[in-house]
């Protein structure tokens, strides 16, 4: 029994309550809805989550797998992943024998256990690429063929729905000699999701934090973070290095922020009642160079947001750009 | 001389009578930039008006190069045709294809990106503000404007300016004409992942161009480009070069707006580019009010 959420070490993770371990086994019915009734509704907390941990809303039931061993005792696991190679940009086909494990880990100490496989996207995975990842697992027999097929049909997967990655991690040989994705990763390209409504139906909006859902309503860009200066700004690099400027003067950014390159005024108006939400905020900062942007809209928004949300906290506005003699003689921001 | 454009480079736009598209191209008009012909399926043979100009529209980039001599495209079409387009441009043989789209998905970069081994056109993007190459009128009116940055923020000079970011580029350029420094070209590579053209590339062709004489190279979290440019700068590069890095404060794994600013592993932090910058003889700017500054630093123009 696994707890849903959104972060890894959940077997390893402790609820808010004290119960151990986010992920469960149960021999029998009774224990199955003994350990539901402590996971669901409660709150998790695990290595990746931070402190605050996530809420357990949804369990996933899967039959339990004997682990094979190796000869020197350990547990039969393996890594495989499926990414983007950015040096390259072909797709890469990650795997090693040194499953269970960060492979961040592996990489670092012994790379040499690591085997990577470039796919060429203009003719896709090949059968001896497959091959060569199947025989660098160490596999034979049986198992060779079931590491083939899995390959194959994972990479298929990869590629048809848009995956950012799919990483399954540890994929490993059950006592009767079946390779088995016990837990699996996968991450989605935002920019594919249009042609995958099969996808978007999977996202489950108690695993996101609700002012990041809000501003996708938008159309803005948001990201919580948890400072107390949140930010405004116009581009993607520019919201990154204004956050950067905030802690570089020894503050914490509250957020990033990035409204875009055409932001309408309903759009500000929405960033800054999104940011408000946050009650951690002391003060706020805009920072806005008016490349496409007219200065004039940042302006009108923020004065219609002051209006709308009676502003207390301090605020301080850098427009520079676009149009920006008209954004600001009749504002009493410069006051 | 400037790289990859110059004041009488003559330019396509694809997807002209769109909003973005049509606005963009009226800016490029009014900036001087000789903008020729237009594009879009099903409208050719419509003209594109502004100010006194037409533009005539065609079917296809093939039929627009060759009735117009336009030899640069600037894509403003949708992100789910947006590949398709930049194939077009590979297609009809242009020297250069300037991709502005944000958006698109990584599969079909991948796939264009793949296309374009052995082609002739350099892809610029996507998901860029685009190049500019200032003019030598008022407010460096007259120069080759391709996509969405401001053109009167630009001073025709001798500083090359390559960025990932739209807004940091304007703020490198306008910090640097308000201290009375102008820029040979400014180039935006664009912030995703599968981009046509590297940090390495363009600060290759800064070297080789005799009009250049300094670099800002702006950078951010993510991937490993601005660490191969750097290692690069340091065994061949004959210019001065300062560089900055944004998302120091970015959460690991996180999506900072730019689908190719995540921070992966160890390697692609803010603080290891920094620190690689350093250790590569470039100015690192601590903040990104500081990139003039950090040129000028080495620079005395």
């Amino acid at each position: 029994m696994k707890s849903q959420i959104h972060a890894g070490g959940r077997g390893k993770g402790t609820f808010t309550d004290g119960f151990k371990g986010g992920v469960k086994f149960s021999p029998t019915k009774e224990k199955a809805l003994e350990n539901a009734k402590a996971m669901l509704g409660n709150t998790l907390v695990t290595a990746q989550t931070g402190e605050a941990g996530r809420k357990v809303q949804t369990i996933y039931f899967t039959e339990a797998a004997n682990l094979g061993k190796r000869p020197d005792g350990r547990d039969d696991e393996y890594y495989l992943a499926i990414l983007l190679d950015r040096a390259s940009s072909f797709p890469v086909i990650v795997a090693s024998t040194e499953g269970g494990m960060e492979i961040e880990h592996v990489a670092h100490h012994t790379p040499e256990k690591i085997f990577k496989v470039q796919v060429d996207p203009a003719v896709g995975l090949q059968a001896f690429q497959a091959r060569q990842i199947a025989f660098s697992l160490g596999f034979s027999g049986d198992l060779f063929k079931q590491c083939v097929t899995l390959v194959t049909k994972l990479y298929q997967f990869y590629w048809e729905k848009d995956c950012a990655m799919v990483e399954v991690n540890p994929l490993l040989v059950t006592k009767e000699g079946k390779l088995l994705a016990l837990d699996a990763k996968v991450s989605f390209d935002d920019n594919a999701l249009f042609r995958h409504p099969d996808v978007v139906a999977l996202r489950d909006l108690n695993e996101e934090d609700a002012k990041e859902i809000e501003a996708s309503k938008f159309g803005l860009s948001y990201i919580a973070l948890d400072g107390n200066i949140a930010c405004l700004v116009n581009g993607a690099g520019l919201a990154m290095s204004t956050m950067d400027i905030i802690q570089h003067f020894g503050g914490s950014p509250a957020n990033f922020l990035d409204v875009g390159g055409g932001a309408t005024k309903d759009q500000v108006t929405a960033a800054f009642k999104i940011i408000l939400g946050d009650a951690n905020v002391k003060g706020i900062l805009v920072n806005i160079f008016g490349g496409i942007m007219d200065c004039n809209v940042i302006a009108t928004g923020i004065i219609e947001a002051i209006k709308e949300t009676g502003l207390k906290l301090p605020l301080v506005v850098r427009l520079e750009g676009n149009n920006v003699e008209a954004a600001r003689p009749p504002s009493p921001l410069r006051a | 001389m400037s790289i990859l454009v110059k004041e009488d480079t003559r330019i396509l736009v694809q997807g002209i009578t769109g909003d973005f598209g049509a606005r963009h191209a009226r800016l490029s008009l009014d900036y001087g930039s000789q903008v020729v012909a237009g594009v879009t399926p099903g409208k050719g043979g419509q003209v594109f008006e502004h100010a006194g100009k037409k533009v005539p529209i065609f079917n296809t980039v093939a039929e627009a190069a060759k009735q117009t001599g336009a030899t640069v495209s600037a894509i403003f079409v949708p992100p789910p045709f947006a590949a398709d387009a930049i194939l077009e441009c590979f297609d009809a043989d242009l020297d250069l294809a300037v991709a502005i789209t944000e958006g698109i998905p990584v599969r079909d970069m991948v796939r264009a990106k793949r296309a374009m081994a052995g082609r002739r056109t350099r892809l610029i993007g996507p998901n860029c503000p685009g190049i500019v190459t200032p003019g030598r009128g008022d407010k460096s009116s007259g120069g080759c404007r391709i996509g969405i940055a401001p053109g009167y923020i630009h001073r025709r000079g001798n500083v090359g300016v390559v960025s990932r970011s739209g807004t940091l580029t304007y703020e490198a350029v306008w910090q640097l004409t308000c201290r009375g420094k102008g820029q040979s070209t400014c180039v935006g590579i664009g912030g995703d992942p599968v981009n046509g053209t590297s940090h390495l590339d363009v600060i290759k062709l800064f070297n080789d161009d005799p009009e250049t004489d300094a670099i800002i190279m702006i950078g951010e979290i993510g991937g490993n480009a601005e660490v191969e440019a750097a290692r690069w700068i340091k065994a061949h590069c004959k210019k001065p070069v300062a560089g900055f890095i944004a998302g120091a404060t970015a959460p690991a794994g996180r999506r900072m707006g730019h689908a190719g600013a995540v921070i992966g592993g160890a390697e692609d932090t803010a603080a290891a580019k920094i620190k690689i910058f350093e250790e590569c003889g470039i100015s690192v700017a601590a903040t990104p009010s500081d990139m003039a500054d950090a040129l000028l630093r080495i620079w005395k123009g």
